[in-house]
């Protein structure tokens, strides 16, 4: 096991080269070159000139590569332009805040999804069924942002349950530790401020979680209905062993080695569904960095947080595809 | 992949995923129908089919019929001067505009109509971007195989290590604001797609025996591919092209909310009404979920038809 990581981390370093190489030359394709990106406005001939000789950009383009490289594999990706705080710095503070989001997400996509894709399944073509059919289809056809406008009208709006914008009250006086809201509240005991963070979750959880909700619920469905038709399923019912037991360990263990590998490739979903679900939320994470960083041409923050989530997307399917074996032994990895 | 998986229970690639549908040329089911013919009969008896049939024909008639259905151009103000900073008028509030008016005086019934021109433009420009570029990587990838296809694959992947909209982010950053900017960004986050579909079925193609004969017959390897390969390979391409417009409805419309589109505020397009629905979700709900209704039931319209073809294709459901 510990070895095929190893050789798994291993083959992430091509990829992550590969990407840094094209992140590089994007840098140097932006419109009027980085120099113009960072002035922005203030892109007289006299200040282009500065900046390329303060940043090497008018050296040879192999030595400014080797700069380039060495600074990234020294772990420094350069400062935000907006901001001025160092790219590592900027991501690591809003990291937790899309992270808490993105968890809410999946625990309302796989905790929703898996049941509801085992009862479909098992209810085949009745209304039950039908219905799940029909909601995970329009779960998949209505784009995020909308999603999050209705959800923000119908429970912020109309009904008002939950806030509508941001991580936490503002009158709230609360201490982070970790940028972890929910989590800092419950380390400092300060459980107003917990749970305020949480509710805050709830509608931009919802709204980034449908989508990953819809195809679960098809993978589930489609994988349970090949499973409890297999042989074994109907060896296990003839000797007479009890429901929970059958559906616990025969179908359901069987059925969730799709499910698993459809989680992991929700990830991608999950980071570019953040950027447009914070958007509407004004909720303050990567997602929503992201887009102020797009705007301002804020290259750096743009490089570096793309290198980080590429980074993070890619560990978290070596995780899957390594926690097959654990779900199921006859999967050998290699 | 390095996890081997047991043959049953199957993973997802059975069921579901671009790569379960392989075409079988040499099967015929029924004597004297071909594969596509046998294909369009059981799409006309598919109640899904029919309904993305449909939902797709009236969005190109309106599409396409713009300039004629749309009281106003898209780009008009008329109704500039009843705008109050406090109201803006709903469906039926003011004659001559029956859905109301937006917050610059636009008539939100024309913005719809030419939204949905808008939408065809840049989801059959960037699918049919998509398309090709993916078909010239998968081509040479899968035709040369060798270090070709490694090196061709690798590329692919690490595009496919960047989630989707922050790839066309990229891109987008790169050639500034514009629709055409839209257009190659979606089509470019496309092209892996394209590419890996194009090249797995090809290898599913090539141990077929039509190929040893021709390999026999001593044919070039580009006439073999060209003729041979490709013309058997594309029955995926197409079910994921009726599939990925419906992705690029959706994408090009989650670019120009994030404000990528360029042009002017008021521009017809139903992603960019969304992203100036959002000061007023509270007294004019109807700004934001009338476009988003639009955009909703045009991908529906595509995903039906795309995932009916794909059934009707799979030579698993046809019958003798």
């Amino acid at each position: 096991m510990l070895r095929v990581t190893g050789k798994r981390l291993a083959l992430l370093i091509p990829t992550l080269f590969g990407l840094s190489v094209l992140l590089f030359a994007w840098v140097r394709a932006l419109p009027g070159g980085p120099a113009t990106a960072l002035l922005g406005d203030k892109a007289t001939p006299d200040a282009v000139a500065r900046i390329n000789e303060v940043y090497g950009f008018d050296r040879p383009l192999l030595e400014q590569y080797f700069v380039y490289m060495g600074r990234l594999l020294r772990g420094d990706f350069g400062a935000s332009i907006v901001t001025g705080r160092p790219v590592v710095e900027e991501f690591l503070t809003r990291f937790p805040a899309t992270l808490e989001l993105a968890l809410v997400a999946l625990v309302f996509a796989v905790g929703v999804g898996v049941p509801l894709g085992y009862v479909a399944a098992r209810h085949r073509g009745r209304t039950l069924d039908h219905s799940s059919v029909v909601l995970s289809l329009l779960g998949i056809t209505v784009p995020v942002f909308f999603l999050a406008f209705i959800l923000k009208w119908l429970f912020a709006i109309r009904v008002p349950l939950f806030p509508a914008d941001g991580r936490q009250d503002p009158r709230i006086d609360a201490t982070h530790y970790t940028n972890f809201f929910v989590l800092d509240g419950l380390l400092t005991g300060e459980w107003d401020a917990a749970w305020d963070a949480f509710l805050h979750l709830i509608l931009p959880g919802l709204a980034l979680g449908t989508i990953p909700l819809a195809i679960i619920v098809r993978i589930t469905r489609a994988s349970v209905l090949e499973v409890q038709s297999a042989d074994y399923v109907r060896t296990a019912r003839a000797k007479g062993l009890t429901r929970r037991l059958i559906r616990g360990r025969y179908i359901m263990r069987n059925a969730m080695l799709p499910v698993v590998t459809t989680i992991g490739l929700q990830t991608g979903l999950l980071i570019s569904g953040a950027v447009l679900t914070e958007t509407v939320f004004a909720f303050n994470g990567i997602g929503r960095f992201l887009r102020d960083a797009i705007f301002n041409l804020d290259y750096p923050v743009l490089q570096g947080f793309i290198i980080f989530i590429a980074l993070a997307y890619s560990l978290i399917n070596l995780l899957v595809d390594l926690s097959y074996s654990l779900i199921d032994p006859r999967v050998r990895v290699q | 992949m390095s996890a081997t998986l047991p043959p049953a229970p199957s993973g997802p690639s059975h069921t579901e995923g671009p790569e379960a549908v392989t075409t079988t040329p040499g099967t015929t089911a029924a004597v004297g129908t071909s594969l596509w013919k046998d294909a369009f009969r059981r799409l006309r008896r598919n109640p899904a089919a029919i309904s993305g049939a449909v939902i797709v024909g009236v969005f190109l008639l309106v599409a396409l019929l713009a300039p004629w259905l749309a009281p106003f151009g898209g780009e008009e103000l008329p109704g500039r001067t009843e705008i109050r900073p406090t109201t803006i008028p709903g469906p039926g509030d003011v004659e001559g505009y029956p859905l109301g008016l937006d917050r610059f005086g636009g008539d939100l019934l024309s913005k719809l109509i030419w939204g949905a021109r808008a939408s065809l433009v840049i989801g059959v420009v960037s699918t049919a971007l998509g398309l090709v570029g993916g078909m010239v990587l998968g081509l040479l990838a899968g035709g040369f195989g060798g270090w070709v296809d490694s090196v061709i694959m690798r590329f692919v992947d690490i595009l496919l290590s960047v989630p989707n909209l922050l790839l066309a982010v990229s891109i987008a950053a790169i050639m500034g604001q514009s629709q055409w900017a839209v257009m190659i960004a979606i089509g470019a986050s496309q092209v892996p797609i394209f590419a890996r579909l194009l090249r797995s079925s090809m290898l599913s193609q090539k141990g077929a025996d039509y190929v040893l004969a021709a390999q026999t017959l001593g044919l070039s390897r580009r006439t073999i591919t060209m003729s041979h390969l490709l013309p058997n390979s594309t029955g995926p391409l197409i079910v994921q092209g009726t599939l990925t417009l419906a992705t690029a409805v959706i994408d090009a419309a989650a670019l120009s909310f994030l404000g990528l589109g360029g042009g002017v505020p008021q521009t017809a397009e139903w992603g960019r009404m969304l992203t100036y629905a959002q000061a007023e979700l509270a007294i004019a709900p109807q700004l934001a979920f009338l476009p988003g209704l639009c955009i909703a039931v045009t991908a529906l319209g595509f995903t039906l038809l795309g995932e009916s073809l794909r059934e009707s294709l799979d030579p698993k459901s046809r019958t003798a």
